[in-house]
């Protein structure tokens, strides 16, 4: 297995105003592993996603992606003087980078979201369809006058085949939000997977499952890592799952990087622990 | 060639069942389009002309435009979640794009005689008349002016859409809608006199009535004919759109703009070509409305007009094609027609004391809150009228009664 880092993420920070929800953080995801991120509630996990994922333009810090910059920025204008984290002139030399979320699902990043987003007027089958249309060869009028009839035969074949490997095809001409919650999940998934990417990014994919659904997931994402030769970096809270399938974990708390090791490490930390259960102020 | 048809409107269709149903549709669809066309040919050429026709051919002709103007909007509002309010601004600059072409030179000195017979000197259909003869010539030339009014909009709109398009929902309607009044300002500016003729009428240019083939002493009209042909196509051509990949995308932003963005959709690449496309087709609309009027002014391309065709597609149902058809010709002739007794004061012989100039207003005012309050999701909702679908629908009725029956019988045992 090859230890090249598919995502490098570095002195990423990010400042709303005066709050600083991501501080200072760097992270390695190498190829091929399955990565997760864990923390307390509000501690900046899905912050953190977003700033890799171009959601939010980081206030300081850099993100390469198969080792190129992809996002890259530093503190401008009104920032410049309210900025509280560290680093800040690191960046300043450096092109600033800040690609749209469509952007970057291009290059190769696809992520699911904490809420549950499918798109709700329509069926399962043109939820995975849509994700598709990023890498379709057409144009508005190709499409329109139907000059594109084999891209579209190709795009439905394989939307086709990724329902049947997900046990979806089913519900094919279900409306999305009509599935099952643990279903909607893997729809979701399925969808996110349909715009072939290197890395996927799951936001609490275990969010309201029970410990049976949690058990599949579980198993779910080491196949699709091992069949569609992905990346995963999750974030999470059932700590079962976290310990059970992740090859390396990060723990921040109030956005910036407490621990990081393998899960045996992680779990017999002291400050992982002190974070997840809180000290007292006196001791 | 039935089934290459079928794949070509939805190829998704893969099930027998459905593609069956789809057939059906087609076909019904296709058989009522050549009574149709065949109605409109009688109706221009052979029909003598009575009170009822004069009523029923001026309804049918603007009910044909405003269906247009409304699948455009629907584009926009309903397929892909944009709420703008710039319908009538675009449909103007589509009208006197039309116009300024296509007025024939020999009355340009009548149209513009404030402006010195204006800037532009020439006409398309006489240019083309003169290659190809008249009929040719006139057909010809007004379709290359609508086409034109469509492309004038579209650039139009692809200038406004890129700070406009950045503003989200209410945001939205307002700047699009200041848009248009700007639009409208500025087309009745005497500064540009020389193009729009200020704040007079543009008249004499090409209409509905020029479109006729002459043979011999005898000629065969198609002024009703034309409107259809050309808000059918244009209609098509969006459906179309919306069936295919790009129609999913911007349902895609519709349904949820974070996801869309997420799974890699431009937003913005999106928004746009959804408005630019919706922009071509209300100028075409504008295009017919000016031809059908024989005179345009920017004055009369205010926001009620844009009112008036939104509220077409909320009867009809924002999100469904047939629907804004539908209404739109409703609409038209109710208030064009069937509620004009309310302002003449009298039903028959029987003079009703409420019954006076503007009181079709106030009873158009009630049914539309009535339609607001209780129908919210109008005539379709948000699905297609469809034959199919209607004979599925009863069958399960007539299935969901007889095991009702049949269990009345059981219970009864």
């Amino acid at each position: 297995m090859s230890e090249r880092n598919v995502l490098h993420v570095e002195n990423i920070t990010m400042q709303f105003g005066g709050v600083v929800a991501v501080n200072n953080l760097s992270l390695d995801i190498p190829e091929d592993k399955i990565i997760a991120l864990i923390g307390p509630n509000g501690a900046g996990k899905t912050t953190a996603f977003n700033c890799i994922t171009g959601v939010y333009q980081p206030t300081n810090g850099l993100v390469e992606f198969m080792g190129k910059p992809m996002v890259c920025g530093f503190p401008k204008g009104k920032m410049r003087k309210q900025y509280k984290g560290d680093n800040h002139e690191l960046y300043v030399k450096q092109k600033t980078l800040s690609p749209t979320p469509d952007e970057i699902t291009k290059l190769g990043i696809a992520r699911t979201f904490q809420n549950i987003r499918l798109w709700k007027s329509m069926t399962v089958f043109e939820n995975v369809l849509i994700a598709k249309h990023m890498r379709a060869r057409q144009n508005v009028f190709s499409a329109t006058f139907r000059g594109n009839a084999k891209e579209e035969r190709r795009m439905r074949e394989e939307t086709m085949a990724l329902l049947e490997e997900q046990g979806l095809e089913k519900f094919k001409d279900e409306l999305a939000t009509s599935l099952p919650y643990g279903l909607q999940r893997r729809l979701e998934i399925a969808r996110a997977l349909a715009t072939d990417p290197k890395l996927l990014l799951l936001d609490e994919p275990a969010a309201g499952m029970n410990p049976q659904e949690t058990q599949e997931l579980a198993d779910f994402i080491h196949q699709i890592r091992d069949k569609y030769k992905l990346t995963v970096f999750l974030i999470e809270h059932h700590m079962d799952l976290v310990m059970k399938i992740s090859d390396y974990i990060y723990v921040i708390d109030f956005g910036s990087k407490i621990a990081e090791g393998v899960p045996k490490d992680v779990q017999s930390n002291q400050r992982v622990i002190d974070a997840y259960l809180g000290v007292s102020e006196d001791e | 060639m039935g089934k290459r048809i079928n794949e070509m409107i939805n190829p998704a269709l893969r099930n027998p069942e459905e593609q069956k149903a789809k057939k059906l549709d087609l076909t019904v669809a296709a058989v009522l389009l050549a009574v149709l066309l065949v109605f409109l040919i009688v109706l221009d050429n052979v029909l003598p002309q009575n009170s009822f026709t004069l009523m029923l051919i001026p309804v049918l002709k603007k009910g044909a435009i405003y269906s247009l103007a409304c699948v455009s909007m629907n584009l926009l509002n309903g397929f892909t979640g944009l709420f703008s309010l710039g319908q009538a601004g675009f449909m103007l600059v589509g009208a006197y794009t039309y116009a300024i072409f296509s007025i024939p030179s020999g009355q340009h000195n009548a149209v513009y005689q404030y402006f010195d017979g204006g800037a532009i000197k020439f006409s398309i259909p006489e240019l083309l008349s003169g290659v190809l003869g008249d009929t040719a010539g006139s057909f010809l030339g007004s379709i290359i002016c609508i086409i034109l009014a469509g492309l004038v909009v579209a650039a139009f709109a692809a200038l406004i859409g890129i700070p406009v398009l950045r503003l989200k929902s209410d945001y939205l309607a307002i700047a699009s809608l200041g848009f248009a009044e700007i639009i409208r300002a500025i087309f009745q500016w005497n500064g540009l006199g020389a193009v729009t003729n200020g704040s007079n009428l543009l008249r004499k240019y090409t209409a509905f009535s020029n479109m006729k083939i002459d043979i011999g002493s005898f000629s065969l009209k198609f002024s009703t004919l034309f409107p259809f042909l050309i808000a059918g196509l244009s209609i098509l051509v969006i459906v179309l759109l919306i069936n295919s990949s790009y129609g999913r995308a911007f349902k895609a932003i519709r349904d949820d703009e974070i996801a869309a963005e997420a799974m890699g959709i431009n937003l913005f690449k999106h928004k746009m070509l959804s408005f630019v496309i919706s922009s071509f087709f209300a100028g075409v609309a504008g295009a017919l409305l000016a031809m059908y009027q024989t005179t345009v002014q920017a004055s009369t391309f205010n926001t009620t007009m844009t009112y008036e065709i939104l509220l077409m597609v909320v009867i009809g149902g924002i999100g469904s094609i047939s629907g804004s058809c539908i209404a739109a010709f409703l609409y038209i002739a109710c208030s064009e027609w069937w509620l004009r007794f309310l302002d003449s004061g009298a039903i028959g012989s029987i003079s009703v004391p409420f019954f006076r100039d503007g009181f079709r207003k106030v009873v158009f005012s009630v049914v539309i809150m009535v339609i607001v309050l209780f129908f919210s999701k109008g005539i379709m909702g948000d699905k297609e009228l469809s034959l199919s679908r209607m004979i599925k629908k009863s069958k399960a009725k007539r299935a969901a009664r007889a095991e009702a029956k049949a269990a009345e019988g059981g219970e009864a045992k």
